[in-house]
């Protein structure tokens, strides 16, 4: 199976170390991601909020080259996304075409195109659960991650707005557990799974986010996890970098690692852990996967 | 020729303003038919009408258009008057210049062209009308009330106290509706079993009222005054009659289940009556739970009744009533909680609703009126209220208000702190609405004397954390986030129709809103009326409403049901539809399309009963005019008497002249 792949700005950037554990795992379950090959930024979340048309321009041209290159032979008519952010965009995009005409009408003839909003955007969660199954990862884990307590944090773009995303139920989702129990992990229940990471105020305000992180830590510590696994590359900068950059906002709370859900899937998959870069961590999970027994 | 009077009404300035009705009256001299016009500034006046009458009768008219206001304001004055003057009322038509003319258009000359053909089109109209008799009906002078809760309760008291017989359906097994599991009622925080109770008992005792419980309205043929409704009694498994309510079953059944009347937290018997001052104190076995229905052994209750009125095989029942009025007083549902994962309810046993406070608050209730928390038992030190859950809130809930939670949530903290004095009580609330009699001082009370502290804006999140509810929520006044550790939380969840209000309004065929509340005729004029005539409502099956209001209602409803009943014979417009039976083809689009049920099949038979063919038979007792069989008929087979295509193809011919 080949599936179109739509990286955005960051995976080939500052989140490499999310994006070559799942080209690794994809690999080992029978599947390739193909990048597409023209593409642009989807713009985050920025432009969708306004009401302007114009902000649905950029992830528009992503769908519509991925209908083109999906229609391509040899590969699925399907789009998958890594980064919560992009997949949060082009979701809320199709919605948006395919609830306001106008906005289609307008986007189309910007374009010059004659897209329908009926790309079908899938998380790279939704690949393993919906395309290749839970059931067939399974069979293909080596190393089963036994004895470590995994806080699956989700964050906001995954989830929010429902009705436009629909990922998985806001408040009670399961898609993320699912993989981590296939991954033989032991899935750790958090009230702040769901919570806002803090996101792009990074930038402006960085005291809010730290205390956004702080709550998302410190709801997983208090709930007995030993690492938070998360999908979203700025979820990893802000939960990971605030640990270290404003440590007098966690106070004497015990760091945590934060590491990649594909990083542990080909762990599982048996990926050698020396060959996974954590370039991207500040506080490194590998004292822990050590202690574990997984290295 | 017709001899035709035209009336045109300036209705002081609101007419003439816009329109030259002295040039209205003037031309209309030269139409077909016209003998008479006249413009005049008041038609409706008493003057006016006396004009009218005496100008019929002096010129002998035949028909009269009244051009004036909408049909809807004064059809029927200016036809009483034209009655009484010797013409037949059906010979009276109004031609609407101020509504859909002066009203509506800004320019005299425009507003004056438009008049004139108003007016035309309605003298064609009345020249083709025919001379139509009134419909003459019979009345069976009893009522049935739908549902036995505070609203059907009244109804039924107040209905029964003129000597007429009423018939109340109750779903459940006892009277008492919502109202009897209320623990205390604002604004006056008296008992609500205390003052509910002695109106089940009136009700029982009165020989004028009949109680059916545990049964359900299955079908309604007939129409008003003369309804036959088809009601299956279901079963008891208890011989009613002959029961004592002597309560040993109950005592000795090994069953236990969650009582669903105490919100299921409580526990009860398989054989219970839902509460002990029962209206009629007949239990009932619930036969999904009872360990005989499942595996054929036990009967522990049989063994030990005194009366031997256990009956294990006894079959639902059907009953036919024959009643001349119906009010429905079928009440409310809460909203289900599901969309709502952001509150924990389900997830956390200390998230609850408002039922299941007012429950643990109530001195009958399955805690004696403690407030225990229901995860571990212990007295909450700190309770969150949420009112607003799935009111007013478009995207998850329903945009409407439901009204009595601001009351509720303030009895609530009140009778919180009442219990449990050192306790604190918060509130988040979007606005206060506490526009009632007394309430807003109750509210104040609730504040002011049991401190009660109030925080304007929403919750984000409900989550636990060490055995505490953490709640996360804004306070939008001081504009700041607000986490309040509690030990419980109310949420104040959305009212809503009762589940299966389409369905049974369809069984009866009244109408209902989006949200399945049931339409009153007119919200402001007809609030108690259905558009279908003999039939009532009371409470909140017509949307959210409190305690008061619903009595008012049922009140209403049953001033309305004596006014009818009181009537040796109905009479009624004869504007119904009509079947040619020669050309009716029988495809029946008109019973399909008939939203009132008028309509059924008739086969025609020869003198030996051979069948020679079907054909649409309209009841016209049933039948409301609406038109929609006239509009759907392929073959031109049914007609609505006084809008027939002849006249108002006459109507349209006008216009083109």
């Amino acid at each position: 199976m080949n599936i179109p792949y739509y990286p955005g700005c960051t995976l080939n950037t500052n989140a490499k170390d999310l994006q070559q554990c799942a080209e690794y795992s994809a690999q080992a379950l029978g599947f390739s991601m193909v990048e597409l090959t023209d593409w642009n930024c989807c713009g985050a979340s920025l432009p969708l909020t306004d009401n302007s048309s114009m902000g649905y321009a950029g992830p528009a041209n992503v769908l519509i080259n991925a209908k083109e290159e999906g229609t391509k032979e040899g590969n699925e008519d399907k789009l998958t996304t890594l980064c919560a952010v992009c997949y949060n965009v082009l979701k809320r995009t199709n919605y948006a075409f395919n609830n306001d005409n106008n906005k289609l009408d307008t986007v189309n003839s910007l374009l010059e195109t004659d897209y329908k909003g009926d790309t079908n955007v899938l998380h790279y969660l939704e690949v393993l659960r919906d395309e290749i199954g839970y059931d067939k990862v399974k069979e293909k884990v080596t190393t089963q991650l036994k004895g470590l307590k995994v806080a699956p944090y989700y964050g906001c773009f995954l989830l929010r707005p429902h009705n436009e995303v629909g990922l998985d139920d806001p408040y009670s989702p399961t898609i993320f557990e699912g993989l981590l129990e296939t991954l033989g992990c032991e899935v750790v229940d958090f009230s702040h799974k769901g919570e806002c990471c803090g996101s792009y105020s990074a930038m402006t305000n960085p005291e809010n986010v730290a205390n956004c992180s702080f709550g998302v830590v410190e709801s997983a510590v208090a709930a007995g996890a030993d690492i938070i696994a998360t999908t979203c590359p700025l979820c990893q900068f802000n939960l990971d970098g605030n640990q270290v950059k404003q440590k007098s906002h966690f106070g004497d709370l015990d760091e945590m690692p934060i590491i990649y859900f594909t990083q542990l899937l080909s762990i599982a998959l048996g990926k050698d852990i020396n060959s996974i870069s954590f370039d991207s961590n500040s506080i490194s999970p590998l004292p822990l996967l050590k202690e574990k027994g997984f290295v | 020729m017709s001899r035709t009077g035209v009336f045109v009404c300036h209705c002081g300035t609101n007419i003439s303003a816009t329109v030259d009705v002295v040039k209205v009256a003037e031309e209309m001299k030269n139409q077909p038919g016209v003998v008479y016009t006249e413009d005049y500034k008041f038609m409706c006046s008493a003057p006016g009408q006396g004009k009218l009458k005496e100008i019929i009768e002096e010129n002998k008219l035949d028909s009269v258009v009244i051009a004036a206001c909408s049909p809807h304001m004064h059809e029927k004055t200016f036809r009483n008057a034209s009655e009484a003057a010797g013409l037949n009322a059906f010979k009276v038509e109004m031609a609407n210049i101020r509504e859909q003319c002066s009203w509506v258009h800004p320019d005299k000359a425009e507003g004056t062209v438009k008049s004139l053909d108003l007016t035309k089109k309605m003298i064609e109209k009345v020249r083709n009308n025919e001379e139509l008799e009134k419909i003459t009906m019979p009345v069976t002078k009893r009522a049935l009330i739908v549902g036995g809760g505070i609203a059907g309760i009244q109804a039924a008291l107040d209905i029964a106290a003129s000597g007429t017989e009423v018939v109340i359906v109750e779903k459940s097994s006892s009277l008492g509706g919502h109202m009897i599991q209320l623990s205390e009622t604002f604004p006056t925080l008296d008992c609500s079993q205390c003052i509910m109770t002695p109106k089940m008992v009136e009700a029982s005792l009165n020989p004028n009222i009949k109680i059916y419980t545990y049964a359900e309205v299955e079908a309604l043929d007939g129409f008003v005054g003369n309804f036959r409704l088809r009601i299956r009694k279901k079963a008891k498994s208890v011989i009613e009659d002959e029961c004592t309510g002597c309560g040993i079953c109950i005592e000795k059944c090994p069953k236990k289940v969650p009582n669903p009347f105490e919100m299921g937290l409580g526990m009860t018997k398989s054989i219970s009556v839902p509460f002990p001052q029962a209206v009629p104190n007949v239990p009932v076995i619930d036969r999904d739970s009872c360990i005989y229905y499942k595996t054929g052994k036990c009967r522990v209750c049989e063994k030990v009744c005194g009366p031997k009125c256990i009956d294990f095989e006894q079959k639902d029942e059907i009953i036919y009533e024959d009643v001349g009025a119906i009010v429905v007083a079928t009440g409310y549902d809460t909203m289900p909680l599901d969309k709502f994962g952001e509150y924990g309810y389900g997830k956390f046993k200390d998230v609850i609703d408002g039922l299941t406070f007012e429950r643990m608050a109530s001195a009958a209730g399955y805690t004696a009126g403690e407030i225990q928390r229901p995860s571990d038992g212990k007295v909450p030190e700190t309770v969150v209220f949420i009112q607003c859950v799935g009111s007013r809130d478009e995207s998850k809930g329903v945009s409407y208000c439901s009204k009595i939670c601001c009351m509720y949530s303030a009895k609530h903290t009140m009778l919180y702190r009442h219990k449990v004095h050192h306790g604190k009580a918060h509130v988040f609330y979007m606005d206060i609405r506490a526009g009632g009699k007394n309430y807003e001082e109750f509210v104040r009370r609730a504040i002011e004397e049991d401190g009660a502290q109030y925080h304007r804006g929403r919750v984000s999140r409900v989550y636990e954390r060490e055995g505490k509810l953490i709640v996360k929520g804004a306070d939008t006044i001081s504009g700041k986030p607000l986490t309040i550790e509690a030990d419980m939380v109310v949420l104040a969840t959305a009212m809503t129709a009762r589940k299966g209000a389409d369905k049974l309004a369809q069984t009866l065929g009244i109408s209902y809103d989006k949200y399945q509340f049931y339409s009153e005729s007119h919200p402001k004029l007809r609030p108690v009326e259905t558009n279908t005539a003999g039939i009532f409502l009371a409470g909140a099956c017509q949307g959210p409403k409190d305690v008061p209001e619903s009595v008012a209602q049922g009140s209403a409803a049953a001033s309305k049901v004596l006014g009818l009943l009181s009537q040796e014979t109905l009479q009624r417009e004869p504007i119904t539809a009509e079947v040619n039976e020669a050309n009716c083809i029988a495809c029946f689009d008109c019973l399909n399309i008939c939203p009132y049920g008028a309509i059924t099949s008739k086969e025609i038979k020869d003198r030996d009963g051979n069948l020679i063919k079907e054909v649409a038979e309209v009841n016209p007792g049933v039948c409301m005019g609406c038109g929609l069989c006239n509009a759907a008929c392929r073959s031109k087979t049914i007609e609505l008497r006084g809008f027939l295509d002849s006249q108002i193809f006459a109507e349209i011919n006008s216009l083109a002249a």
